[in-house]
């Protein structure tokens, strides 16, 4: 593949031919021996190798040992080593991790550093957001709060503002580019490769290649597919990245729905639905970790199938209408009628999700999310539930849960069983017997079957009660 | 002085630039290679043909070695010689290591670990306690029991009786640094290991085993590990003993880094534990007798388990004078990973016992847990009951006449320092205790669907090893002739703060400041023959013997200079960077260098023993443990009863550190031991499947507390006050005490079940959403 270029501390780096599913963090580690940034689980969960990268959209913290190397061409990297001022001054953050004693062993404290340095650039105080996909088992993380409180007194160091004028100037690393926009959009793309990896600047591109090439993984934030290369030690060539592909990343809200690209991101999806649907932003703040949102994709979250990915549910709920695309040839599908069978799909060789379109409607959705942890678990059940209340009836419901079956699957038996009803608990009752006809979960680490049946009736539940004005969360209770 | 100041960790500047070198940050010579086991996928069985030719042909693969390759010892144990390094013919446990890959990269090796073709005979696995106790499959015969006055007797003679079972789950460490060790060969055969390690001198014992050599030709050197908790006692073992024979065969540098999955396939972790309890009460809720059974889940290989099981026994009476008590400990062999040292090394598990008891207790007579707990407590320091008791807790019935006899375990060891009823007392008051409780009982009168729950849990906690020689420590302090001091002792740092802890006993020692004392990484080639950092006993043990040392070159020093000043040593003073004898004063520096050119020696050794330990552990009699550390939290926790699902509101702690030789360092120790503890008890939960593969092998599926996990509120402070036993500068060990204040989390979230049905909640851990909803479940059925 070609050279890709990005700043890294800043300092210009151009790699002539990078392994297209090389990790950043080994890269670091072992190439550049910039040792600080730390391999805690390679799987990105416990954020020991979080770095910033800094691109036109600004600062994000993301895990070094899910971002492929591809990934970074024309952005800008700051690693902990990079973090201190040119003369040595330390960030406030550091400075107060110092103070507040906030490391102990001090492993996962470059990654809890480089988390705690983006939140203070972008101006975010909501720590425990920041800090999700940050694991310390060492302080009990009450010290590193006092620490993130007291940097908050101080402002941005102005080398902190370095990476994003740089990677703001177009001619930057190409400076043969004269228009504006991303290297890796604007050079065009690459001559569909050999061996390597494909970048497309479009998904008219991706299109074309992929249909020609439909044994290619496709990655967009790898936050699922780095797994398959950290854990499984899988060759994917050939491969496409998907992240120049500026137009697979447009939100387009209309009179009538809400369309977004595949390529947009978990936490640009949770942006749009804090104003439509804040149930489900709610739960998307609890949807992996600030570090995985950033980059994970809603086409990528529907794409890979999985049966406890947490956007489907909701997206069902909502009456979502998937569009896949194959070449030129478009088609659109009930979201729901995607998800045909554990591990497999509604979506023929060569053919990608483009986007995913919603009809506007008053908002009336509840999405639940139950785990073992509140953030950055995986689902044990993830119900949604869409139900129009006329009158004291139940007059349409459409509800749809994850982790209950092989698939993001909807309850249609107990939508049956409560449309038309009084919104009432004899209702409820009575719908109970609906349940085992609609799901028959597995038992497995997250909760055994007979949890998961009660726990999704008792969302049902909660519903209800939650419209008769009873407190029912747990997130909410303050001693 | 130093000493008592809030100093921040010795390393704080080099974590938070990413500097501080980790053992995987060492360079490492171009030639240097990269270690990987392959691992068993069954349980139980034997070996019938190890097909390895497509591991050696893989990319970049230099050497495999199987067990028939290795030179001489093939065993990584800590005592028992019963863990082959790789398999021989049978294997234990899905995940031993089988074979071992040498390759080019870490990525290569990984990838050619995986090709191994097995084929095995396999046989049934012994997987849990019931499976364990059906086969009589067991370390140590049958099971060890203590006993102090006649247990059934009591019990059957009281006016009220429970019995009850509780489980608690295993405790994955999850050190954010996996495991790691580097070996470099060095001329003549001999060996240097670089190891993220707890016990340097076991890693030195162990690889001079297996190459066959004696201990002088191996050297160890730990700087800092990144997390341990336990887990790096006895399990580094494996990875040190490959990189040092793959090194000694190769004649290149080895290292041998654990992927986060393998390290948590591999490793043992907390003992699940099983207890089932009988206890005989008044109507006061005062014991009259309790039986305990324990049935620890120990896993394939003996490793640390009796003495966890130990000490788990020693820790069944917590904070209680257990008049009659009868407790019988069974370690149950299965075919799962080797169980190991975690963070109150069975104490936890142990103490979870006795607080289930009082939590029933109080249940059954409808009494506040606090005062059930209080009314049990040991009579206070005095040998009396010297706290202030309201009226209320001291009804008519009383049968202190049970308590005439003071303060005595089960073990027969006399509780000396009994501080909880103050400390509980001043809880009760900073956190409101009595005014939250009523709080919560209104509160949950108002609402249908949410619970609160509030419980006050007292920790009382052994300060010594149990096996007592390794109650030792010795130091190694050098002064240049610049007055900058060179400190080493046999400790080892793995966040906890020892290293700046004992810098500040060294400068103290000599008056200096803190820049004027260099601390080194542990080095078997300095101190030799060193314990485990373990049991808590860091600074206790490496403190006393630093102080040790320096005592003896500061005393050297005055000899020199009252000589020289016509004066008396006595006279000779160390204080704020300068020496001052008789009217004269003169930098540290200075006096040294005086010294050095008087030729005096400015280099010493140090060593501690701890007195007054005398412990027969077969019979369970005598005083394993110097003395006491205590600890009192207030835990209040919201649950729902739709879901099961919980969170901490609040936490109010109260620890005791003794005369604390950092508040900073030490209340670090506090806040982190109490997430872990609650971690322990709620969110973080193994499980294996039928065929004994272990499901939650990464952090995806293995939750252990994050960040929004702590309580919104949590308020913490240290119980100033001297430890009675001559400690170092008077302070207590505080490592592992705090780690059960996480108790009170489990007692809260039964308080809020309770609230939902007259039943008892009978709570098992971890307390997940799921258990949690069937015991609500439970409680609403009555």
């Amino acid at each position: 593949m070609p050279e890709i270029a990005f700043l890294l501390n800043g300092e210009t780096v151009r790699l002539a031919d990078p392994a297209p599913t090389r990790s950043l963090l080994d890269w670091l580690r072992e190439s550049r021996r910039l040792t600080g940034t730390k391999e805690g689980c390679n799987e990105g969960d416990c954020g020991a190798c979080t770095v910033m990268v800094t691109d036109v959209r600004g600062s994000r913290a993301l895990n070094a040992c899910l971002l492929f190397l591809p990934q970074l061409d024309g952005k800008a990297l700051r690693t902990v080593e990079g973090l201190s001022g040119p003369d040595g001054e330390p960030h406030p953050v550091q400075q107060a991790m110092i103070d507040h004693h906030g490391s102990q062993c001090g492993f996962c404290t470059p990654g809890i550093v480089m988390s705690l340095a983006a939140a203070h650039l972008n101006g975010e105080s909501d720590y425990d957001a920041a800090l999700a996909g940050n694991l310390c088992r060492c302080t009990g993380y009450a010290p590193i709060l006092r620490a993130a409180h007291a940097a908050a007194d101080h402002p941005v160091p102005n080398w902190m503002q370095a990476d994003l004028a740089a990677v703001s100037d177009p001619s930057f690393f190409w400076p043969e580019i004269s228009s504006g926009g991303l290297a890796a959009g604007e050079r065009g793309a690459d001559s569909p490769p050999a061996s390597g990896a494909f970048r497309p600047a479009t998904s008219d591109e991706l299109a074309g290649w992929y249909q020609a090439h439909p044994e290619a993984t496709l990655i967009a934030g790898a936050t699922d597919v780095g797994l398959w290369v950290t854990k499984q030690l899988r060759d994917l060539a050939p491969v496409a990245f998907l992240n120049g592909c500026a137009d697979l990343r447009e939100v387009e809200v209309s009179e009538t729905e809400i369309r977004l690209g595949a390529g947009v991101t978990i936490a640009e999806l949770g942006a749009v639905m804090a104003e439509f649907h804040p149930s489900f932003a709610a739960m998307i703040g609890r949807f992996a970790s600030a570090q995985v949102r950033a980059v994970a994709t809603v086409g990528g979250n529907i794409a890979n199938g999985s049966p406890i990915g947490d956007t489907p549910p909701a997206l069902i709920a909502l009456g979502a209408r998937l569009h896949l695309r194959r070449g030129e040839a478009r088609r659109e599908i009930a979201l729901e009628d995607f998800f045909l069978d554990y591990g497999r799909q509604d979506r023929a060789p060569g053919e990608f999700v483009e986007a995913v379109t919603l009809p506007r409607q008053p908002d009336r959705l509840r999405v639940y999310k139950l785990s073992k942890r509140f953030d950055q678990d995986i689902s044990a059940v993830c119900g949604a539930f869409n139900l129009t209340i006329c009158n004291g009836r139940v007059e349409a419901a459409r509800i749809a849960f994850g982790g209950m079956a092989g698939v993001p699957k909807r309850a249609r038996a107990v939508e049956a069983a409560i449309t038309g009803k009084p919104w009432h608990e004899e209702t409820l009752a009575a719908a109970n017997g609906a349940w085992a006809r609609d799901f028959a979960p597995l038992s497995d680490m997250r909760a055994s079957a007979g949890y998961r049946l009660a726990a999704a009736r008792n969302m049902l539940s909660r519903c209800f009660l939650e419209d008769l004005g009873a407190a029912i969360n747990v997130l909410e209770v303050r001693a | 002085m130093s000493v008592t100041r809030p100093l921040p960790h010795d390393a704080a500047r080099l974590h938070v630039t990413g500097e501080a070198r980790y053992v995987d940050d060492i360079p490492v010579p171009g030639d240097g290679l990269h270690l990987a086991f392959g691992l068993s996928t069954i349980a139980r069985g034997g070996i019938v043909e190890m097909d390895l030719s497509a591991v050696r042909a893989a990319p970049g693969v230099v050497a495999v070695l199987t067990a028939e390759d290795l030179p001489f010892a093939n065993d990584v144990s800590a005592a028992a010689h019963d863990e082959p390094l790789l398999a021989q013919g049978e294997v234990f446990y899905c995940g031993q290591p089988l074979f071992l890959v040498a390759a080019e990269s870490h990525i290569a090796a990984r990838k050619a670990a995986r090709l191994g073709k097995l084929r095995y005979r396999e046989k049934p696995a012994i997987l849990t306690i019931d499976e364990a106790l059906a086969a009589n499959s067991r370390f140590e015969g049958g099971p060890l029991i203590w006993s102090r006055g006649d247990a059934a007797a009591a019990i059957a003679g009281a006016a009220h009786a429970i019995e009850g079972v509780i489980e608690t789950g295993g405790q994955e460490h999850f050190y954010l640094e996996g495991q790691v060790a580097l070996a470099l060969p060095q001329e003549g055969g001999d060996m240097m290991v670089h190891a993220s390690t707890q016990h340097p001198t076991e890693i030195q014992h162990k690889v001079a085993e297996a190459l066959g050599v004696p201990m002088h030709a191996v050297r160890v050197e730990t700087r800092r590990m990144g997390g341990a908790f336990g887990g790096k006692e006895s399990q580094g073992n494996a990875l040190a003993v490959a990189a040092a024979v793959a090194a000694a065969l190769t004649g290149r540098p080895c290292k041998m880094r654990y992927d986060r999955d393998d390290d948590m396939v591999i490793t043992g972790k907390r003992h699940d534990f099983r207890i089932a309890y009988r206890a005989g009460f008044d109507g006061a809720g005062r014991l009259a007798g309790v039986e305990f059974v324990h049935y620890a889940r120990c896993g394939w290989a003996q490793d640390l388990s009796l003495p966890v099981a130990d000490r788990a026994m020693l820790h069944a009476d917590n904070a209680y004078l257990l008049p009659a008590v009868r407790i019988e400990s069974h370690r149950l062999k299965t075919h799962t990973q080797s169980a190991t040292a975690f963070r109150g090394f069975g104490g936890p598990q142990g103490m979870v016992g006795i607080e289930r008891v009082m939590d029933h207790v109080a249940h059954r007579l409808g009494l506040d847990p606090l005062e059930v707990r209080r009314r049990n407590f040991y009579p206070g320091a005095g040998g009396g009951l010297s706290a202030p008791r309201s009226p209320a807790a001291s009804p008519p019935e009383d049968i202190s006449g049970q308590k005439k006899e003071p303060g005595v375990t089960p073990y027969g060891q006399v509780v000396e320092d009994f501080v909880l009823h103050e400390m509980v007392t001043a809880l009760e008051e900073s956190s409101e205790y009595a005014a939250r409780r009523a709080a919560v009982a209104e509160w949950n009168a108002a609402h249908p669907v949410l619970k609160r729950g509030i419980a006050l849990t007292p920790v009382k906690f052994g300060i010594s090893f149990t096996l007592t020689h390794l109650n030792q420590a010795g130091a190694l302090v050098h002064v240049y002739q610049d007055g900058s001091i060179h400190l080493n002792h046999g400790g080892t740092e793995m966040g906890q703060g020892l290293f700046q802890k004992v810098a500040q006993v060294a400068a103290s020692a000599f008056g200096v400041g803190m820049e004027a004392v260099k601390i080194t990484a542990t080095d078997t080639a300095k101190v030799p023959n060193t314990s485990a950092t373990a049991a808590s006993s860091g600074s206790d043990l490496n403190g006393l013997a630093v102080k040790a040392a320096c005592d003896e070159i500061r005393d050297r020093v005055a000899a020199h200079l009252a000589g020289r000043f016509q004066t008396e040593p006595r006279k000779v003073h160390f204080e704020a960077g300068k020496v001052f004898v008789g009217g004269e004063e003169m930098r540290f520096a200075e006096a040294v260098r005086s010294a050095y050119e008087a030729r005096v020696s400015l280099s010493a050794t140090g060593f501690y023993k701890t007195p007054k330990l005398a412990w027969d552990r077969v019979r369970g009699v005598g005083r394993p443990f110097f003395y006491f550390a205590y600890g009192a939290a207030v835990s209040e926790v919201v649950i729902d009863t739709l879901t099961g699902e919980h969170r901490i509101l609040r936490a109010d702690i109260l620890h005791d550190a003794g005369a604390s030789l950092n508040p900073a360092l030490d209340i670090g120790q506090v806040e982190g031991g109490y997430v872990q503890g609650a971690g322990w008890l709620t969110t973080e939960e193994l499980v294996w499947d039928g065929k004994g593969r272990l499901m939650t092998h990464a952090p995806s599926t293995y939750k252990i507390p994050a960040c929004s996990d702590r309580p919104d509120i949590f308020n913490v402070a240290l119980w100033q006050n001297e430890n009675r036993e001559e400690t170092i500068y008077r302070s207590k060990a505080v490592g592992e005490p705090p780690f059960m204040l996480g108790i009170s989390v489990l007692m809260a979230l039964s308080d809020a079940v309770a609230a939902c049905g007259p039943g008892y909640p009978a709570l098992d851990a971890p307390a997940t959403p799921e258990r949690v909803l069937a015991a609500v479940n439970r409680v609403a059925r009555g």
